[in-house]
Order: C-alpha cells, then sequence, then structure tokens
C-alpha cells in the first residue's frame, strides 16, 4: 500500500517521467485510432520513426523543423511562469519574421555585424509588440489573452500589407525581396547551390555531408538553445527574474512585497515577445530569406503553446518537447507519403499528451483506487 | 443610402451569427466557473460535423443538430478533465485546440478520399433563408432580412441563454457555482453536475456555431474556415463582461467592423484591403482600451472545486 503511494508520489514529482508517461498515453491513443480507421500502427509508428531518423537529412530537418516551436514555446514559458498566457507569440513571430526581412534586404553591413543587429532588431520589435499587450493589460485593465489575440490578427494583416508595398514585394511573386546574404544564418546555404557546390554535391552523393546539405540546415537552433540558457539564468538566477516569478505565484504577495506588479507584467511581456519575434526572424535569416503573404495564420505560436505545456513550462523543457513535436511533424509528412494515412494523426497524438498533461490528479485516482481495492482485498482476506 | 445601412445591418447579422453562438457558449461555461479556451477546436468539430452529416444526410438541420452533439461531446471531455479531474482549464482548452481539428482533418480525409475540405452541398441543401419569398431583390428589407435562419436561431438563443442565467433554478445554481463553489455545495447544490451541464451546453453552442460557418454562411468545411473565429467569440465573451447580452452586443460589434470592411472595399480603393482588413481587431482593441473598465470575471473562475478528485 505504501508502496503504490510512493511511486505514484514519486511519479506525480518527476515531472519528467510524468510527461514521458503522458507521452505514451498519446502514442497509444493515436495507435487505437489508427487501428480504428483501418491501419496498421506499428508501421505507421515505423514509418514516422524513419521519417525521422533514417539519415542525416531527416535528422537535420527534424531539427531545422524544431527551431522555430522551441523558442515560442520559451516565450510562452516564460509570459506563464509570470503568471500571464501568451497566446500572442503567434503574432510576435510574425513581427519578428516582418522585421528581419526589412533589414535583412535593406540595410547593407559586413556580416559580423548585420546577423547580430537582425536579430536584436527582431527582438526588439518584438518586446514593442509583446510589451503592448502587457501595457494595455497594466494601465487599462486589458485582459492579455483578449489584446494578444487581436494583436496577432493585427500582425497578420500587417505583414501581408508590407509584403505587398512595391519596395518590398519582389516582382512577380507574392514574397518579399531576398534578405542579403550577410544576413543569412544557413550553413553554407550559397555554397550549396552555386556551381562548385553543385558539382561537389553530385560528385559525393549519399556520403553524410551530401546528405546533410539537402536539409535547410542552418545555425537558429544553436541560437535558440544559448536563448534557453539565457532565459533560464535569467528566470532563475537574478533578481528581476525573481521578481517576475513573485508575480506570477502571488500577485497580491508580490505587490505586498513592494515589487511594482504592473511594471513586471510590461516587462515579462516585452521579454516574451522578443523570445517569440527573434524566433520569426531566425527562421527569416535560417530558412526562409524572404516572408510571404499568409492565407492562414502558420501556427508557430500556437504550437508553441503546446511545447511549453509538453516541456512542463520549463525553459529547458521547450528544448526536448520542440524537439519532439517538429519530430513528430516531419515524420508525420513521411505517413502521409508511403501509408495514405493522415498525418493529422500527429496532431491527435499531441492533443491526447497535452491532455493528460492536464489532469495529473488522474493518475492519483487511479493509483487511490488500487490502494481500495487492495485494502478492500486485504479485509477480506482477513474475513 | 438606405440600401448601404440595409446592407451594412444585414452583412453584420451574418458576420455575428457564428460567433454569437460561440460566445454564449463560453458565458455559460465561465459562468459556472470553467474557462473555456476550446471553444475554438469544438467550433472547427461542429463545422466539420454539420457539413459531413449534411452532405449525406441531404437535410442541413440534421447536419446542424449533429455539429451540437459532436462538438457537444468534445465538451464533455472538458468537463471531464477540468470538472472531475481537477485539470488546469486551459491546459485542457488547449488540448481541445489541438484534438477537435485534428479529428475532424483526420476523420475528413478518410471520407472524402484524402482530402481536408469536404464536398460542397448543393445551394438546396445548406441551411435556408426562411423570409427569401417575402421579398423582391435587393430592397432595404431583403437586405437587412433575408438572411439565413441560423441568422435568427442565434439571436433567439441570447434571449434563452440569457432567460436560462437569469430566470431560471438551473441559472442561478450555474452563477452560485461560478462565483463560490463551496457556498453553492452547503445549499445542496450539486456543483459538479451543474459545471457538467454548462460545460457540455457550451460545447453544444460552439458546435452550433461552426456549423453556422460550415453550412449556411458557406457550403463546405474547408482547412482555414474558422481559423481564429473561436478566440474572437472568447474575446467577445470577456468584453461583454460575461453576460450573454454584453457578448451579443461585442459580436455585433466585431461583425460590423467585417461588414464595414466589405463595405468600403466594394467603393474605394483608397485604403488597402490588408489594412482595411485590422479594422475588426482595431476596433475591438481600442473598445476595449476607452470605454471599458476592468472586466469582473466570476469569481471561481479556473478553480477546481473541492481537494477530492
Amino acid at each position: 500500500m505504501t508502496d503504490a503511494k510512493n511511486k505514484g508520489a514519486a511519479l506525480l514529482n518527476n515531472p519528467f517521467a510524468f510527461a514521458l508517461l503522458s507521452i505514451v498515453v498519446g502514442v497509444l491513443v493515436g495507435a487505437i485510432i489508427l487501428v480504428v480507421a483501418g491501419y496498421n500502427p506499428f508501421r505507421a509508428y515505423g514509418e514516422i520513426l524513419a521519417g525521422i531518423f533514417s539519415g542525416p537529412r531527416n535528422i537535420a530537418t527534424a531539427i531545422v523543423r524544431s527551431t522555430p516551436i522551441v523558442l515560442t514555446g520559451l516565450s510562452v514559458t516564460f509570459a506563464f511562469r509570470t503568471g500571464l498566457f501568451n497566446i500572442g507569440a503567434e503574432g510576435q513571430f510574425l513581427i519578428g519574421g516582418l522585421t528581419a526581412a526589412l533589414l535583412g534586404f535593406s540595410v547593407s553591413l559586413p556580416p559580423i555585424l548585420h546577423i547580430p543587429f537582425v536579430m536584436i532588431a527582431a527582438a526588439m520589435a518584438g518586446a514593442a509588440w509583446g510589451g503592448l499587450a502587457g501595457y494595455l493589460k497594466a494601465r487599462f485593465g486589458v485582459h492579455e489573452v483578449i489584446a494578444t489575440i487581436m494583436l496577432n490578427w493585427i500582425a497578420f494583416y500587417l505583414n501581408n500589407f508590407i509584403v505587398s508595398l512595391p519596395s518590398v514585394q519582389r516582382p512577380e511573386s507574392e514574397a518579399s525581396y531576398k534578405i542579403l546574404d550577410s544576413a543569412r544564418i544557413d550553413i553554407l546555404g550559397a555554397w550549396k547551390m552555386s556551381d562548385v557546390g553543385l558539382a561537389w554535391r553530385r560528385e559525393n552523393a549519399g556520403s553524410f555531408f551530401a546528405e546533410l546539405l539537402r536539409a535547410e540546415i542552418n545555425w537558429g537552433i544553436v541560437v535558440s538553445v544559448l536563448v534557453v540558457v539565457l532565459i533560464w539564468f535569467i528566470l532563475n538566477k537574478t533578481t528581476l527574474g525573481y521578481e517576475l516569478r513573485a508575480v506570477g505565484f502571488n500577485r497580491d504577495a508580490a505587490e505586498y512585497g513592494g515589487i511594482n506588479v504592473n511594471r513586471s507584467m510590461v516587462i515579462s511581456m516585452a521579454i516574451a515577445g522578443a523570445i517569440a519575434a527573434l524566433s520569426g526572424g531566425l527562421q527569416v535569416m535560417g530558412r526562409t530569406q524572404e516572408i510571404t503573404k499568409l492565407a492562414v495564420m502558420e501556427g508557430n505560436g500556437f504550437d508553441g503553446i503546446a511545447v511549453a505545456l509538453i516541456g512542463n513550462t520549463t525553459a529547458y523543457g521547450n528544448i526536448f518537447a520542440g524537439l519532439l513535436f517538429g519530430g513528430l511533424v516531419h515524420g508525420g509528412g513521411r505517413l502521409q507519403a508511403r501509408m495514405g494515412a493522415p498525418s493529422e494523426i500527429i496532431d491527435i497524438v499531441i492533443g491526447t499528451i497535452i491532455f493528460f498533461i492536464a489532469i495529473p490528479n488522474l493518475i492519483r485516482v487511479i493509483i487511490k483506487a488500487r490502494e481500495r481495492a487492495k485494502a478492500k482485498k486485504e479485509v477480506t482476506d482477513v474475513a | 443610402m438606405w440600401l448601404s445601412i440595409a446592407f451594412l445591418i444585414g452583412q453584420t447579422m451574418m458576420y455575428a451569427s457564428p460567433i454569437i453562438f460561440t460566445s454564449l457558449g463560453g458565458t455559460m461555461s465561465e459562468n459556472s466557473g470553467v474557462v473555456n479556451i476550446g471553444l475554438e477546436g469544438m467550433m472547427v468539430v461542429g463545422a466539420f460535423t454539420a457539413a459531413t452529416v449534411g452532405f449525406y444526410s441531404g437535410n442541413p438541420w440534421i447536419g446542424f443538430l449533429a455539429a451540437g452533439v459532436a462538438a457537444g461531446s468534445f465538451g464533455l471531455l472538458h468537463a471531464v478533465a477540468c470538472v472531475t479531474f481537477n485539470a488546469d482549464h486551459v491546459v485542457s482548452g488547449i488540448a481541445i485546440n489541438f484534438l477537435g481539428p485534428g479529428l475532424s482533418y483526420f476523420v475528413s480525409r478518410l471520407v472524402f478520399d484524402g482530402a481536408t475540405q469536404t464536398r460542397s452541398l448543393d445551394l438546396a441543401n445548406k441551411i435556408p433563408r426562411p423570409l427569401d419569398p417575402l421579398f423582391g431583390s435587393n430592397t432595404f428589407f431583403e437586405l437587412v432580412l433575408n438572411r439565413y435562419a441560423t441568422a435568427y436561431l442565434a439571436l433567439i438563443m441570447v434571449a434563452v441563454v440569457w432567460f436560462l442565467l437569469y430566470r431560471t433554478k438551473i441559472g442561478l445554481r450555474i452563477r452560485s457555482v461560478g462565483q463560490h463553489p463551496e457556498a453553492a455545495d452547503t445549499l445542496g447544490i450539486h456543483v459538479r453536475r451543474v459545471r457538467y451541464f454548462a460545460v457540455i451546453g457550451s460545447g453544444v453552442l460552439a458546435g452550433f456555431g461552426g456549423a453556422t460557418l460550415s453550412i449556411a454562411i458557406v457550403s463546405q468545411f474547408r482547412p482555414g474556415l474558422i481559423s481564429g473565429q473561436g478566440f474572437i467569440a472568447l474575446a467577445a465573451m470577456i468584453f461583454g463582461k460575461w453576460k450573454p447580452q454584453g457578448a451579443v452586443l461585442a459580436c455585433l460589434l466585431f461583425g460590423f467592423s467585417q461588414a464595414l470592411v466589405v463595405f468600403l472595399g466594394l467603393r474605394t480603393q483608397a485604403i488597402p484591403t490588408q489594412i482595411m482588413s485590422m479594422l475588426p481587431y482595431l476596433i475591438t482593441l481600442f473598445v476595449l482600451v476607452g470605454f471599458v473598465g476592468k472586466a469582473v470575471a466570476p469569481k471561481a473562475l479556473g478553480r477546481a472545486f473541492g481537494e477530492d478528485a
């Protein structure tokens, strides 16, 4: 009896084990749905795994897919930990991409300056965008959820508006001009498309590096991990982080303790906005090199909410959860291509994982029921 | 002039009707103390179900009701998590926003040969416009009143939900478990049962909202059809201070600004369309800043009831 209790308590107190359990449940529910739909779940998950892990190209692509949501997840996490719900990562991401694209093609600097300049500018623009939501809440009491939902759509149309300007839109395209090489952070991106690069890749086709170069490899993930470390440090090791977390933990107590709650809300939304916008900037610098007119929201910000939750709203949790999410999405593409099974099974698996993360009490109830059954059995045994 | 006004009123009703249903759902759930951020996902489920069932049954009303049942079952799922297992309401809602659309597209691909959009309904099989034969085309009353039945139903539902919340025993119970579940419990109110009722009801209404989009305003379900309307409805509900009469005004304001975009877009090229499309969101933000004071949510909103699961 005490054994079961200890085991259950240990599981619930160990966020990693708990997240792992939720992932297992998510995969199982996905399998059941696949069976019901008439697909072989072993083959389906085999295809997904092969889609992620077969060869350097797929592994690299899975990582590239994960890069943006690691940071949007971090953005949501940061706001969460300070007591705010940032649904606005989506719009902040767009603002960051927009800023990066504009400054990437219109400003001419040597790479050593251009790259940090664009990154910082993208983050600053996002800080303003996110900080605005924080300010509206602090000054006017506008719920941050509403404010960020509205700001998402405003960012969406602002993006489309700016792309359509004659000085921005590349002729005969629905996209902006490409950023200059000096602002790009993809790895050997220009070289691999040059004559020399293409010749080398033909000669060495199938080799490790040639395969790797087939993915859109870039430095984004490295920057992202560094930012995760930085945010972890700010949250956990600085006075500012302590104050922000105190507000998130108990607003009234923090205020009583002399913390300026309104100021904290603005700062925390500004930082969250900066992180999400940096993610958008890195996406442009490392992958797309341009921004396009959007027909629908891309979902990087909303996926970030899922990543943050699966990562237990810890800074480093976003790395693991982001890789899991990005990997599944990339692998899901192969599922669709090879088996014709709907790749949306990935959304169902992700949704189930989050659902089970939402209900830690379910496990408590199961443990309790087992205890009760055991106790009952002991009683009947004695009788 | 009069025709322009009529056009604006008519378009306002059209754009507002799906979010009126959904925000009424939000009002029910949140008045009982359960945050429902899953409205978006529930709307998607409703839109898909209505379009699919409507297509195969040939009867839009069967599709409409099926949408309520399907989205209501996601309401049930949300209630199981939040009410029985004291889950974090926001997290469960986010899960539903992945599960609902995920399942909808999954089933759509199975049913419609790998497509994530359903086959279009024949015009005759859409939700009817009951007043259609009454007016000559392009007259004032035609432009205002010749709406799909769902637009009228939405307005009727406002009165129904208002009556339910403020004039019936169950409504009093819903509001009391949202304000102070422990006190309600002491008075013998079955807190969990009341919350289940309200949350399932919110799913049904969100499903109707989705159905309004897919089988009245357009004639099929496709990706991007809902795109954020559930969140807009959520915002309208908060904007309307958690009251059905407030929510409907917020929805109408939002619908009006969308109608204005269409209206201006037809008449002038001076303002770029993208800038005009921002209007509904900008207006909402400005109104929130300028006219609305701090909104007061139900006191027990988002809080679990009782320690024991």
